[in-house]
């Protein structure tokens, strides 16, 4: 769906801040999360994990805990349905092991008892042998050829013959002549990076409550940023026909991507088919860690060539990432998204999927994107100090812009990236001065976005208030932006439209809350919707009036006669059409169902200043802006709020985040005190600057706005930090130790 | 192990309940009394997200057993609002944005009241320092302090 040919339209809701349809719930208590729910008769659940980072299951004896009071139900994976697909039969075996234990904490077997303190009891009494096997979980060491085998079996047909069988897929992009541009280059230069796991570190564990009668039909309750997903995936798994299980999302605490797969909701589906009971599961926080997925770490190698005046003349990289115990496709999208930036005549990606002993590898935030991007952004900067460039001026001069080929295939249309580094080149922050220890880094971020599968109901009721129905989890106040865009293109106050977020039976499929697709794709469907319920409001006042229904035009709220008829009828507006609908033809709804494309590519620029301690190798930031392109900014606090929590997920990732696993291949931070997510201590103010440049595909010019924002920070820290200390830094975390490591190695 | 009988105030309200001995406040509260404004983000007071106040103390719950509030005064997000009148801070939270998936809001709002009762005119250091102890993953915490900054002011010319 085209942008609306009307530019210069004058908005009367959207850009507002207003107050969200959610919010006295929040405030007070009242929203009902995930772990939030109760049934009556209700058993707990609870998981046994395993201690071992890989290990063959040699036996399972669950007899002694089954005999024990209160405990009600035992399932191993041998109670779980037989997918024949690989992605589902993996999502099996990552919730409860198959025969081998993967990584520490491998869900290995889960009890049902009538209370939490029986439910531990069983769970230590669960017998597990097991016999260890060698581990991996560097994905360096992964790829080398006598490196322990993860799973056997599992590279695609991508993958070079003679590669380590823990590579699982390969991947190529790019185009141009890269020797030919290296040669007209001035000065080259070849890095290599490396980036630790990170978790997206959601503040609510994940939490479901599950029935299944013994009529085959199931009631699942649980936090996702995808209701339908769970619903497709517990079909699967559990051998559910997808209409016998209805899943409703509750409020979600949080998911960054995280929350787009199943990690408990199957296990508890299986307890309460065995049981006859509802069970409810809730992870820890150090089940969240040791089980759920984290983002790949990454090992990459970027050799960039550029002129004395900065145009690049050839890029290449390299990208090398682990995705836990099971395949994943994450190193494509970093591959396509590592110089999206830029516009080059020779530029190559190459990016290898590799299997470790760690868990599953799940969605965070433009998956794919940071790594790479950091290790490009990185190289780029370094080459401007090398060759005394104005890093700004260097992006500008080989930025992508409306009509570049883009390093990943397409052609760009209008994008935001040029208009959004002149922004930060006027910026006041960018000519500030600076002091002892502290240096400026800057680095621009993309990510794709993403439409999808998306169905949305618009329901007209008789005293003009206007209900509308959507299937997707609101993680950041979508239900205000959504009303927001119903209100907008009815011509009613935004507080006369409601938008609620159903359950799985209750309105046609809908794809997952990612890749920032909500605002765009139901926002899209949301005002298509709009207008059916227009055409059809316009028709309701023609019959009244007695002229035809295309002699009618909707105008502020109202439906008018236009043309010849133009001042006959005075206007009837939205609520005086909905008063008498019973009398002319019966209720009023307006659906729209898309598999939404035209999502708009989105750009960001990070600007930040950082002080290094040289004694203790902290960093402080003292001052950070964002800058990007919204295309249009519907609710510009949230969309200031997206950009301001994904600079700061990127703060952390950047300084302090990371995975630490031992020798013995077992996690040594499961928890927020050793993970340390960045605090509001730890946090100067960010100043956002929004950028709109429409995008072509929507309506209102809408670019999803959630992802790009975690991109830019990781090489933002890094040149800044580098600058301030001058050395060069090439690893992620800086922590303080590593960061004291390089600068009394300069 | 026999369970414990408690007797305590919450909200201002007399509660009984029956715990088990290792019972946390916070599962106590959610589970024995329904009262979920509380979330567990961690059990190991990390996280903030469970915060109350008992005797004028700000507090993680989950580190606080259910049999110690035996006889005490315990304030949750449910007891912040008056009737259907929202505490300025409640109020200005949404109005100002300071919150997108809302689960560490309460621990948050319980926090920042009693940053409040102490200091009517905290620094943003002072706020940024006092809230240090209360994780969000969402907002960047910018808009959030900004929020108790201007909560503050309200209720200082109040």
């Amino acid at each position: 769906m085209a942008l609306d040919g009307n530019e210069k339209r004058e908005f009367k809701v959207i850009g507002q801040r207003v107050n969200r349809p959610d919010g006295i719930d929040k405030v007070t208590g009242k929203a009902l999360f995930g772990a939030d729910l109760t049934a009556p008769g209700m058993l707990t659940g609870r998981i046994l994990r395993s201690p071992h980072a890989h290990a063959r299951i040699v036996s399972i004896d669950t007899s002694a805990a089954l005999a024990m009071p209160g405990v009600k139900a035992v399932v191993t994976n041998a109670d779980l349905a037989e997918p024949q697909d690989d992605f589902f039969r993996d999502i099996k075996d990552n919730v409860l092991a198959r025969d081998k234990a993967l990584y520490d904490g491998h869900a290995v077997a889960a009890v049902a008892a009538t209370s939490r303190s029986a439910a531990r009891a069983a769970i230590r009494a669960i017998k597990v042998e097991y016999e260890q096997l060698p581990h991996v979980t560097d994905v360096d060491d992964a790829m080398k050829a006598d490196a322990p085998v993860v799973q056997a079996g599992r590279a695609d047909e991508s993958v070079p013959a003679g590669s380590s069988p823990n590579v699982t897929s390969h991947f190529e992009f790019g185009h141009g002549d890269l020797e030919a541009g290296f040669a007209k280059a001035d000065t080259i230069l070849e890095r290599s990076f490396k980036t630790a796991a990170t978790h997206q570190g959601y503040i609510e564990p994940h939490a479901c409550l599950a029935t299944l009668g013994h009529d085959g039909r199931g009631e699942l309750w649980c936090c996702t940023q995808g209701q339908y997903n769970v619903r497709t995936i517990c079909s699967q798994v559990c051998g559910i026909e997808a209409t016998q299980l209805r899943v409703t999302a509750s409020e979600i605490g949080g998911g960054f991507g995280g929350k787009t797969t199943c990690f408990i909701e199957p296990v508890a589906l299986a307890l309460a088919r065995k049981s006859g009971k509802p069970v409810k599961i809730v992870m820890s926080r150090e089940e969240v860690f040791r089980a759920s997925g984290p983002t790949v770490s990454s090992s990459s190698d970027v050799k960039i060539g550029m002129t004395k005046d900065g145009r690049i003349t050839a890029a290449q990289a390299k990208l090398r990432y682990q995705g836990g115990a099971f395949p994943c496709g994450t190193v494509e999208f970093g591959a396509q998204a590592a110089f999206a930036a830029y516009d080059l005549d020779a530029v190559q990606t190459l990016g290898w999927n590799v299997l470790t002993n760690r868990p599953k590898e799940v969605a965070y935030r433009a998956p794919g994107a940071p790594m790479a991007i950091y290790a490009v952004e990185s190289v780029v900067d370094e080459l401007c100090q090398e060759l005394g460039l104005d890093p700004l001026d260097v992006r500008l001069k080989n930025a992508a812009r409306k009509g570049t080929l883009a390093s990943y295939g397409p052609t760009f249309n209008d994008i935001g990236l040029v208009a959004t580094l002149e922004a930060a080149k006027a910026h006041p922050h960018y000519g500030a001065p600076l002091g002892e220890n502290q240096g400026r880094g800057l680095s621009c971020g993309f990510w794709f976005n993403f439409g999808g599968n998306t169905c949305v109901s618009l329901n007209i009721n008789h005293d003009g208030t206007v209900g509308v129905v959507e299937g997707n989890p609101d993680i950041g106040g979508s239900r205000a932006s959504i009303s927001m865009m119903a209100a907008e293109e009815l011509g009613i106050g935004y507080d006369k439209v409601r938008t609620v977020i159903t359950d799985t039976n209750s309105l046609g499929f809908n794809d997952v809350t990612d890749g920032s697709r909500v605002t765009f794709a139901v926002g899209l469907a949301t005002i298509e919707a709009a207008r059916a319920a227009i055409r059809e409001m316009c028709k309701r006042a023609a019959q009244i009036w007695g002229i035809d229904a295309e002699a009618v035009v909707w105008e502020d709220g109202a439906a008018k006669p236009s043309g010849p008829n133009a001042g006959d009828h005075p206007p009837m507006t939205l609520a005086e059409i909905a008063a008498v609908m019973d009398n002319t033809g019966g209720p009023i709804a307006g659906h729209h169902e898309v598999n939404a494309d035209g999502a708009g590519v989105s750009f960001g620029v990070h600007l930040v200043d950082t002080e290094v301690d040289t004694e203790t190798g902290a960093t402080k930031i003292l001052r950070y802006t964002v800058f990007q392109d919204a295309g249009k900014a519907i609710h510009p606090d949230y969309v200031e709020g997206q950009m301001q929590g994904g600079a700061v997920q990127g703060i952390g990732w950047a300084l302090n985040e990371e995975y630490i696993y031992g020798e013995d291949g077992r996690l040594q931070n499961a928890g927020f005190l050793d993970y340390r997510v960045p605090v509001a201590s730890d946090l100067p103010e960010i100043e956002t600057v929004i950028l709109e440049i429409p995008n072509p595909g929507h309506p209102y010019g809408v670019r999803g706005v959630g992802e790009t924002p975690i991109v830019p920070p990781l090489a933002a820290l890094s040149n800044a930090v580098s600058r301030a200390a001058n050395v060069r830094m090439h690893e992620l975390p800086m922590s303080p130790p590593r960061l004291l490591k390089a600068m009394s190695e300069r | 192990m026999k369970n414990t009988h408690v007797t305590t105030t919450v909200n201002g309200d007399a509660v009984e309940f029956i715990c088990e001995p290792d019972e946390t406040l916070l599962d106590a509260l959610r589970n024995r009394l329904g009262l979920t404004g509380a979330k567990e983000g961690c059990g190991t007071g990390d996280c903030g997200a469970c915060s109350v106040n008992l005797n004028g103390r700000l507090v993680c719950s989950c580190l606080v057993l259910a049999a110690e509030a035996e006889g005490a005064q315990v304030e949750t997000i449910e007891g912040m609002a008056d009737g259907e009148a929202l505490h300025p801070l409640q109020r200005i939270f949404i109005e100002k944005a300071a919150l997108q998936c809302g689960i560490c809001t309460p621990g948050i709002l319980v926090a920042a009241k009693a940053l409040l009762e102490k200091n009517p005119d905290p620094s943003e250091t002072e706020i940024r320092y006092w809230l240090a102890g209360n994780l969000c993953r969402c907002t960047g915490y910018d808009k959030i302090i900004k929020a108790v900054q201007a909560a503050a002011a309200e209720m200082r010319s109040a």
